[in-house]
């Protein structure tokens, strides 16, 4: 082993201190990481883009601002991250996966990216994704599939496959993902990593391009549950050029982490969703699970049983909501100022250069998608569907409020099934969206919930993940309840999950 | 009264349709406004470019205002103030709590191709307007009043018409998008009969008094800060069933809105008086003909999907900032003339006739720069009416100010002109050769003041007249009249009559 892979194997924690105390510099560990992207991610396909320049730009700043004697940005300075490509960055190219953004170069910072630069954290590049977030396991790239480090003929998951699989694939410590209705969560849990989404509004949506404006909400991806909270304290708090950001501190989950991890979570009420299991849900998954509720009990939480009633219509109204919104936000896409254009031969009206654009550039789910949204939003439709959806999602958020009386936070599996093998539910949409069953009433409802790897589920050898459900602006309760059971886990285990994971094959990537 | 706008070329262009008076005999006219008002904020609605009009294309724009991905509006509270101050003048109800929504539709100069407007949520509604045609008032019910952002502005080039169609390419400007607008609905207006016409023009001529006063917009129509869809239907006279109506836009002028109604009074009653049937349509108003054409016709009915605006939260204005938006509004216009009239000593009729010439203003900057209100106003609605009569303009688009009608009004109380002269330099100003003092200087206009001049030209006339001279030395004083008038031929009017008339009698004394 290379002094470069060591630095890839370590936590972004750790990757801090060494930083920070001057046994690496910041400009080794960018290195050490872009080499890392150049030898494997040809096999891995997590990045659309790598900007090996700018990352080792910004590392070069925190060495220099070190060297002078400055103290770091931040707890995090100095760390590479990889960033999923539907998050905004001037001048480096922004796709969202999808081909009517090729070529597209941001003039502008998202304000994710401005804290990420300010705390002096090194993006990487932009990671894969399904196209404009729309799917569940990044197989609706326009730019091709990421294979999941554990077996790369399955999926990683999605949207946020890429920076998952660059977290299970070593190529970054940390990633940012954006969830709508599990896209952070879902790909953590079968890449064996951790992700959380925030509470609505936690996290500037300014520069994400939106998919579903009233669900999407960026959060942290990482290997551990520390290192994401890290990463969520980095990105987090309000933002006047988000109006639905939420003008509140932000909550002190590092904090939140080590009493997890040093008092534990004796005399904290868990709740066991009913609804979130059983039929359609892997043999396997439900074991991990099962075994994850045993470990908080023997941490001396109380496991309670909860009911949600109307989850079950959770995934009808999301596909309601999600593309009504999607269908709007991606108007935009016409050909008239940024991205493709397609048809513009001095023979075409500039409505049928926008009509042809779209009907190249986006892929077919996109498509799907605006027209399931188009249609329920339509007059005559619009009762029925639209504001249907909107009254389910109340009930739902009712659910939540009488099961959040009965339990400090909620938890159930992450997803249904563990990685399935790329290719196989492609041509079966409601396949595809029935992995986001456990994870869409938490972001119909604007709570936080996150993912925490549950061991390998035994039927497929595959990682299983366990999601932390809690209150509006409740993440310290989760954060606490995550670094709790990730540690008694791995204590148990004797192993990170991530140890375990297959070495990838050597195929140069960008 | 109401003719007065249309010149007899316009007339002529009304020769294929109903006659106006025949079409009001048959039908009741049903009117419906829906006014556009951009508002005068420094910045845009949804973000902090600024909103000068005229600035060089593409200028005045930001990744929100042009769409750019991922980017997201926050709401100017500015524009939602003199939203809010629109609506308590318009005597409507304040929603205390209210949300923008997204009106979807496709437009190349639309960037999100969504406009962030209010659907049924409106921030203003249930109000009224008391609007003076004639001498009296009409009250417009208002339906409501909602805030959007203005659309970008193409521009085709190539091609015959400046359309879209047979254009070789069009350009963007988006310089506009994202300018607030307030949209002003009235509910119908029925009753109106023949002064129909009127009525619409002196509701937008009203409305534009009171943004004005409001300080909320500038208001130019023909820089489109102000924009009016007139919405009209005819119903057999005395039938409550409302017609078909069409809504006609690219009205860009009060005469217009007058223009644009009674043409579709005639068109549609000839339709009807056929046996045709009235198309529900958008209709284009042509400032050259005076005349309506359809817009394009569209296979489908616009369906613009409207929901709630996702990236926004609702707007709740407080009763107690509404009630301070209240209390700091200006002096309306129907209180101002109120007042104004008092202190001018005007009579009704007079001051009815110089608001309905939409004079007021134009004679308090008169007296504000120094004239008396009865000279100001002899000014405006006598010699200055006829001139913007004839020129087809409304008195405020009188090359003119204020300032320089009461600088002439001044010369003529000091003497230094005659109101003929006065006349004459007015028109100088008029014809744009500079302020009055000039005017007089280039035109040499000032009344000949100078005794010896003037001495000369009595000695010459009482020598080529010395009848006359005879008949006034002997106490005939009313045969001056041939001396004076031959002493003005002589300095072709410039002199002052009653100074020829005191010299010739102390000549002859
Ligand atoms: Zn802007």
């Amino acid at each position: 082993m290379s002094l470069n892979e060591d630095l890839t194997r370590l936590s972004a924690t750790d990757l801090a201190a060494a930083i920070h105390t001057g046994e690496a510099s910041a400009v080794e560990v960018a290195a050490a990481h872009l080499d890392r992207i150049a030898t494997v991610d040809g096999a891995v396909h997590a990045f659309l883009h790598v900007d090996r320049e700018g990352a080792l730009a910004q590392a070069a700043a925190v060495d220099a601002a070190r060297a002078a004697g400055n103290p770091p940005a931040s707890p995090l300075a100095g760390v590479p991250l990889a960033l999923k490509d539907i998050v905004v960055q001037k001048g480096v190219p922004t796709t969202a996966a999808s081909k009517i953004l090729e070529g597209w170069i941001p003039p502008y910072d998202a304000t994710i990216t401005t804290k990420l630069k300010q705390s002096g954290i090194v993006i990487l590049g932009k990671t894969n994704l399904d196209e404009f977030a729309m799917g569940s396991s990044t197989e609706n790239s326009a730019y091709g599939p990421t294979g999941n480090p554990w077996d790369l003929t399955r999926i990683p998951g999605g949207s946020g496959g890429g920076s998952a699989a660059a977290l299970a694939a070593f190529e970054a410590p940390l990633a940012i993902g954006t969830d709508t209705g599990g896209s952070i969560r879902q790909p953590a849990a079968v890449t064996g990593a951790v992700g959380a989404k925030p509470t609505y509004g936690g996290v500037s949506r300014y520069g994400l391009i939106a998919l579903a404006s009233s669900l999407d909400q960026a959060g942290p991806c990482a290997r551990t549950v520390l290192d994401a909270a890290l990463l969520h304290e980095a990105i987090a708090g309000h933002d006047p050029r988000d109006s639905t950001s939420i003008p509140e501190p932000v909550p002190a989950v590092v904090q939140a982490v080590r009493r997890g991890q040093g008092d534990g979570i004796k005399g904290m009420r868990i709740g066991v969703v009913t609804q979130l299991g059983g039929e359609g849900y892997q043999p396997g998954v439900l074991d991990s699970f099962r075994a994850a509720v045993a470990q908080l009990a023997d941490l001396g939480a109380e496991i309670v049983e909860v009911s949600c009633p109307h989850f079950q219509y959770a995934l009808a109204a999301y596909y309601l909501i999600q593309p009504s919104e999607c269908s709007s936000n991606l108007a935009r896409f016409d050909a008239m100022r940024y991205g493709l254009r397609v048809g513009d031969d001095g023979n075409h009206s500039a409505e049928e250069v926008m009509v042809a654009t779209r009907g190249a550039g986006f892929g077919a789910e996109a498509k799907r998608r605006i027209m399931l949204g188009t249609y329920a939003l339509s007059a005559g439709y619009y009762d029925a569907y639209y504001g249907s959806a909107q009254k389910v999602r109340t009930l739902i958020k009712r659910d939540f409020e009488a099961a959040f009386g009965a339990a400090h936070v909620l938890i159930s599996p992450t997803t249904p099934v563990t990685a399935f093998k790329i290719g196989e539910k492609v041509d079966d949409p409601m396949a595809m969206y029935l992995n986001d069953l456990a994870t869409i009433p938490a972001s119909l409802a604007g709570i936080p919930a996150m993912s925490v790897p549950s061991g390998l589920a035994a039927d497929t050898s595959l990682p299983a993940g366990l999601q932390i459900m809690a209150p509006a602006l409740g993440e310290q309760a989760m954060y606490r309840v995550a670094g709790a059971y990730e540690q008694a886990r791995n204590a148990a285990a004797g192993f990170t999950l991530l140890d375990r994971v297959a070495e990838v094959p050597t195929v140069a990537g960008r | 009264m109401t003719t007065a706008a249309l010149t007899p070329a316009e007339w002529a262009a009304l020769d294929d349709v109903a006659d106006f008076d025949e079409a009001i005999a048959a039908f009741d006219p049903v009117l419906g406004l829906e006014v556009h008002v951009e508002l005068g904020t420094a910045t845009k609605m949804f973000c902090s470019c600024a909103t000068t009009f005229g600035a060089e294309p593409n200028t005045q724009v930001c990744p929100v205002c042009l769409a750019l991905p991922g980017a997201m509006p926050v709401v100017n509270g500015t524009g939602v103030e003199y939203a809010i101050r629109i609506g308590l003048a318009l005597n409507c109800s304040i929603a205390p709590w209210c949300r923008f929504a997204r009106k979807n539709y496709f437009y190349p100069d639309m960037p999100k191709n969504f406009q962030t407007s209010q659907y049924d949520e409106p921030i203003a509604f249930d109000g009224y307007l008391d609007v003076p045609v004639g001498d009296e008032i009409v009250r417009v019910e208002i339906e409501r009043a909602h805030m959007e952002e203005d659309t970008g502005k193409s521009t085709h080039i190539g091609g015959a018409t400046g359309r879209i169609h047979g254009a070789e390419f069009s350009l963007l400007d988006y310089n506009r998008a994202g300018v607030p607008l307030v949209e002003i609905v009235s509910k119908p207006i029925v009753g109106t009969k023949a002064s129909a016409p009127e009525v619409a023009r002196a509701y937008v001529a009203t409305l534009q008094d009171l943004m004005r006063s409001l300080g909320v917009s500038d208001v130019r129509m023909d820089q489109g800060s102000m924009r009016c869809d007139v919405n009209l239907s005819l119903t057999p006279a005395g039938s409550p069933v409302f017609g078909t109506r069409t809504e006609t836009k690219n009205v860009n002028s009060l005469r217009s809105v007058e223009r644009a109604v009674r043409f579709e009074i005639c068109r549609q009653a000839s339709v009807l008086t056929a046996g045709g049937k009235i198309r529900q349509e958008t209709r284009h108003f042509d400032e050259l003909t005076g005349t309506t054409a359809p817009g394009r016709v569209k296979e489908t009915a616009e369906d613009y999907r409207y929901f709630p605006e996702p990236d926004l939260v609702p707007v709740a204005p407080s009763a107690e900032w509404v009630e301070q938006i209240r209390a700091a509004l200006p002096e309306l216009p129907w209180v101002r003339r109120e007042r104004l009239q008092r202190e001018w000593g005007f009579t009704d009729l007079e001051m009815r006739d110089l608001t309905n010439a939409r004079g007021v203003e134009l004679v308090a900057q008169t007296v504000a720069a120094g004239a008396g209100p009865g000279d100001a106003r002899s000014w405006w609605m006598s010699y200055l009416a006829q001139q913007a009569n004839s020129a087809g303009v409304e008195l405020s688009e009188l090359a003119i100010t204020p300032a320089q009608v009461a600088a002439v009004i001044s010369m003529v109380s000091s003497g230094s002109l005659t109101a003929a002269l006065a006349r004459k330099v007015v028109d100088g100003v008029l014809a744009g050769e500079g302020e009055p003092a000039e005017v007089v200087e280039k035109r040499g206009l000032a009344v000949v003041s100078d005794d010896s001049a003037l001495q000369a030209a009595i000695d010459e006339a009482l020598a080529a007249q010395p009848d006359v001279a005879d008949k006034i030395r002997a106490g005939k004083v009313q045969a001056i009249g041939a001396i004076v008038g031959a002493v003005m031929k002589a300095t072709r009017g410039q002199a002052d009559a009653a100074k020829v008339r005191e010299l010739t009698l102390k000549t002859l004394s």
